[in-house]
């Protein structure tokens, strides 16, 4: 049986990211993943850190991902000290190009409702034309069928696989232990701690976090939580490599550090079936091609499925259980953007109990579901 | 460092590799054209600039990548000559063109 | 344009055209996509326009596949060279480009006859140019009559290496040496295989002229070579290799690397088919039954995709593919289809018997499986290191996948044909765990690259 102060669940972006506050204040942290083929959010890789569209119906989250944008940088460096691995962080802001009219008035809704919601703090998001988006991106031409862009000023991107690994090497530099093939089955309380048990091992700790993606549904009656996410697919497409020509986000497209462009951004209800199919591959390759019509000579080099974790209203739910204290839950779809968070605010609320302001509005109470006796 | 074991026939082609025309054999395979024309290397790599030749010659390597009229990253040993064709070395990424 | 037909063959090597002649024969109709430009796929490659001169070094075997190419082309069965397959997806649709367009077909059954690879060689110094496959060598003469024209080194283990350095003697190149890295512990493990072998004794004879051939030629065959290693600046210079206590060093323009063929597993893992690992011969194939049928019920396998037994058997496991898809789709019975497979089983028995002891004897070494050299370069693409893999592996990297996240191995275009197999090895031996257990890369399409444009231009 291996003991800790605490044991985090799940070795993706939100497990690695608390497992990593964790360790950097001197908690005593263990963190289990599961296997390798197992589910992993985290290899969605898109990268962004994203704010504009983030919070709608519930400001607090819009401000929680504001915050932990400007975060961003100061955890790049720290990272990159803890890891010496420079994980690429650009935070020139981030471009949602839009293709249709239809696009552009909804578009303009949702900047409204944002801006009628922030009140005082007010919401940093415009429309701009193609001409100020053709200045943004000078390397691309922008294609005579965009119908405008929503430029948010606090959006940028960052390498994801990079992120992880960082995440992981500073995890055990920092004197973390990382157990991976140890797939959660169960928790139980045995009057002093947490026993979280695998197919082959024993964990214990007074504290335990469930960050976990999609077993969080399995886990969290386990220790009085209940917790309301459900799967969603993403579709992502990479192409080979080129120089590097766009640094701005450009929200269902950007260009990574190695050269590739990502796109995706398609959403489809299809349970845990992480597969791709040719009719969203194509539209995901249409939209590219009318954004930046220079895009139809490049060439597709991997196609993958990802299963987001969705909550209700797609803003984090992070929880204590209050028939068992001590058990944690952390979750939401965008663990790249909320990594500098989740490694200060949610690792220190975890360790210490701090809260940040108004930090309740973030528990899934707010759902109206009745906390699991 | 290779030979033909018969000249070009007939149904030779002339193509042009890195500015040097080259006869090759109709039919024939772009890697194997520029390997006969004594190629040092087809391609630097993105990642070191390392430089490469073909290793597989059937497709699966990706080692034999390089610029065809134009266009950059394909695979020599997949497209067949055809006269007049402009072949230049992959260095590193490809460029977007415009 | 969409079309559906009974039976779609993906590949124009000699199971995807015995099985699309047959097939074409039983009333079936039936589309072959090939990505090369004419029927013979790797082991009778250019079997069609091939020079006299060169046919004439080449060999006997490779002279068998004019017929099947033949009948094939005499059955009038749809054939399109140059289409690249880029995705399959269970329900038998084939998304394919071709001359820069993209389209997709559907077979009620679709076989995949893409036949083999040849397993990586991560030796230090295999990126250098003028390093290639054993295989590539071969290509090379039989598409071109292009021939190694400086000094030539042959390194390996298997039927290939011995084939294709005596090719390369007969077309006129300065072959220095055969290195070859069989053990005395090899021959012994074989030695239980003999009897069921000598069944196919022409195989056995075959080995053993070759050898006498090559020798003849006056080139050395250096046997129980270990630690091959090449070396050079811009291109290669010196193959290096230890034998017993001494250290040798060869210098050579040309080298050409050979430790067995893999089956070429990418489409049938991108559909999504089972596969199993065979431990003698250290590579996965699908899991197939006795007429080639996958866990999908719409793909079959024929030919050395399926597992590695040679061209012979590959026109023989094609046929059966396609009476079973016959059969399955009403146009023959059960017992028709069995009467037919009879004669088909028997020979296929015959060519199959010498498979237990070449792969026990030709067993690829550990340290060609897993490189001990922390500098050896692994996944040629991404540049990734033996050492780099090591570092993940100590890092928590458990699997390909996670590994994968963590390095780029395998992200390359290559998608992991080059590296694959060498990963999951290091995997297991850092790990003490077996090959088997650590898995592979999952495989997403496209298998083929194929640009946005055509993708976004596609019409079913």
């Amino acid at each position: 049986m291996h003991s800790a102060e605490t044991i985090v669940v799940g070795g993706g972006m939100f497990g690695a990211a608390v497992a990593y506050g964790l360790v950097r204040d001197g908690v005593n942290t263990i963190m289990l993943d599961g296997s390798d083929g197992s589910l992993r959010a985290a290899r969605g890789n898109f990268g962004l850190v994203w704010v504009q569209s983030k919070g709608l119906g519930l400001q607090r989250y819009a401000d929680w991902s504001r915050e932990s944008a400007h975060l961003w940088g100061d955890f790049a460096a720290d990272l990159k000290d803890s890891a010496g691995i420079d994980v690429n962080h650009q935070n020139g802001g981030g471009l949602n190009i839009l293709l249709s009219e239809e696009e552009r008035e909804n578009c303009r809704r949702s900047i409204d409702i944002m801006r009628q919601q922030a009140g005082a703090d007010g919401y940093d998001c415009e429309i701009i034309e193609r001409d100020d988006i053709q200045k943004m991106v000078p390397g691309l031409r922008v294609g005579d069928g965009v119908a405008g862009a929503s430029f948010g000023p606090h959006d940028g991107h960052v390498n994801p696989l990079k992120l992880l690994r960082s995440l992981h090497r500073g995890f055990t530099e920092l004197g973390g232990r990382y157990f991976p093939s140890n797939e959660v089955s169960k928790i139980t309380h045995d009057g002093s701690a947490f026993v979280a048990e695998s197919s082959s091992s024993r964990f214990t700790a007074p504290k335990i976090v469930l960050a976990c993606g999609h077993g969080i549904t399995n886990l969290a009656p386990m220790v009085g939580l209940n917790t309301p996410i459900r799967p969603q697919r993403g579709q992502v497409l990479v192409t080979e490599r080129i120089e590097a020509i766009v640094e701005m986000a450009l929200g269902s497209i950007r260009q990574t550090d190695e050269g590739g462009f990502m796109f995706g951004n398609s959403e489809e209800e299809t349970g845990l079936d992480d597969g791709t199919t040719l009719p969203v591959t194509q539209n995901i390759a249409a939209r590219a091609v009318k954004a930046f019509p220079q895009m139809e000579n490049l060439r597709l080099v991997r196609n993958w499925g990802c299963i987001r974790i969705l909550t209700p209203d797609k803003c984090a739910i992070y929880d204590e259980s209050e028939t068992m204290p001590g058990a944690y839950v952390a979750t939401s779809h965008s663990g790249v953007t909320l990594a500098a968070v989740n490694a200060r605010h949610i690792s220190r609320w975890v360790a210490t109990g701090e809260t940040q302001p108004n930090f309740d509005h973030f528990s899934a109470r707010r759902f109206n579901v009745p906390a699991a006796a | 460092m290779f030979r033909r074991l018969h000249e070009p026939s007939e149904q030779s082609v002339s193509i042009d590799f890195e500015g040097e025309i080259i006869i090759v054999e109709a039919g024939e395979t772009v890697a194997a054209a520029i390997l006969a024309a004594g190629a040092e290397y087809s391609r630097t790599t993105p990642v070191t600039g390392a430089k490469r030749l073909p290793y597989c010659m059937m497709g699966a390597c990706f080692d034999c990548l390089v610029e065809i009229d134009g266009i950059p990253n394909r695979q020599a040993c997949m497209v067949r000559v055809e006269n007049g064709m402009k072949i230049r070395r992959q260095e590193g990424k490809r460029r977007l063109e415009t | 344009m969409s079309e559906t037909v009974d039976f779609l063959v993906i590949g124009g090597g000699p199971a995807g055209l015995a099985a699309a002649t047959l097939a074409d024969e039983l009333g079936l109709s039936v589309l072959v996509l090939d990505e090369q430009f004419e029927p013979g796929g790797q082991i009778y490659r250019s079997i069609e326009s091939v020079h006299p001169k060169t046919l004439s070094l080449l060999g006997k075997d490779y002279g068998q596949g004019a017929a099947i190419a033949a009948a094939f082309r005499k059955s009038g069965t749809a054939y399109m060279p140059g289409a690249s397959v880029w995705r399959l997806d269970e329900d038998g649709t084939v998304a394919y480009s071709r001359d820069g367009k993209g389209a997709t077909a559907k077979g009620r059954r679709v076989l995949v006859a893409t036949g083999a690879m040849e397993r990586p060689v991560p030796i230090p110094g295999w990126t250098l140019p003028g390093v290639m496959s054993a295989g590539g060598a071969q290509a090379l003469l039989k598409s071109s009559g292009v021939v190694p024209s400086g000094r030539v080194v042959v390194a390996g283990c298997g039927p290939l290496a011995l084939l294709v350095t005596q090719q390369l003697i007969a077309a006129g190149a300065n072959v220095q040496a055969l290195l070859e890295t069989t053990r005395t512990g090899d021959y012994l493990s074989a030695a239980r295989h003999l009897p069921k072998a000598l069944r196919a004794r022409s195989y056995l004879s075959k080995g053993m002229k070759m050898r006498r051939s090559i020798r003849a030629a006056g080139v050395a065959i250096h046997s129980c070579v270990e630690k091959l290693a090449a070396a050079g600046g811009d291109h290669v210079q010196s193959i290096s290799f230890q034998r017993g206590s001494s250290q040798n060093e060869i210098e050579v323009d040309s080298l050409f690397l050979h430790f067995g063929v893999a089956p070429n597993t990418q489409i049938t893992r991108q559909v999504g088919c089972d596969h199993e690992w065979y431990e003698a011969q250290r590579y996965w194939r699908p899991v197939r039954n006795d007429w080639g049928a996958t866990s999908c019920e719409a793909i079959a396998i024929a030919g050395d995709g399926g597992g590695i037994d040679g061209a012979v058997a590959a026109a023989l496991t094609g046929r059966l593919a396609a009476l079973d898809a016959a059969c399955q789709q009403g146009v023959i019975d059960n017992s028709e289809r069995d009467r037919r497979a009879t004669p088909i089983r028997a020979e296929l028995e015959t060519h199959n018997a010498i498979r237990p002891l070449l792969d026990a004897l030709f067993t690829p070494p550990q340290d060609i499986c897993a490189p001990p050299d922390d500098a050896t370069i692994v996944c040629r693409c991404e540049e990734v290191t033996a050492g780099d893999i090591r570092e993940a592996v100590a890092l928590g990297a458990m699997g390909p996948n996670q590994l994968k996240s963590f390095t780029r191995c395998g992200m390359g275009p290559c998608q992991g044909r080059m590296c694959g197999l060498t990963a999951a090895e290091l995997i297991a031996e850092a790990n003490g765990e077996t090959v088997k257990n650590v898995g592979y890369y999952r495989i997403r399409p496209p298998i083929k690259p194929v640009t946005l444009g055509e993708l976004a231009s596609m019409s079913d």
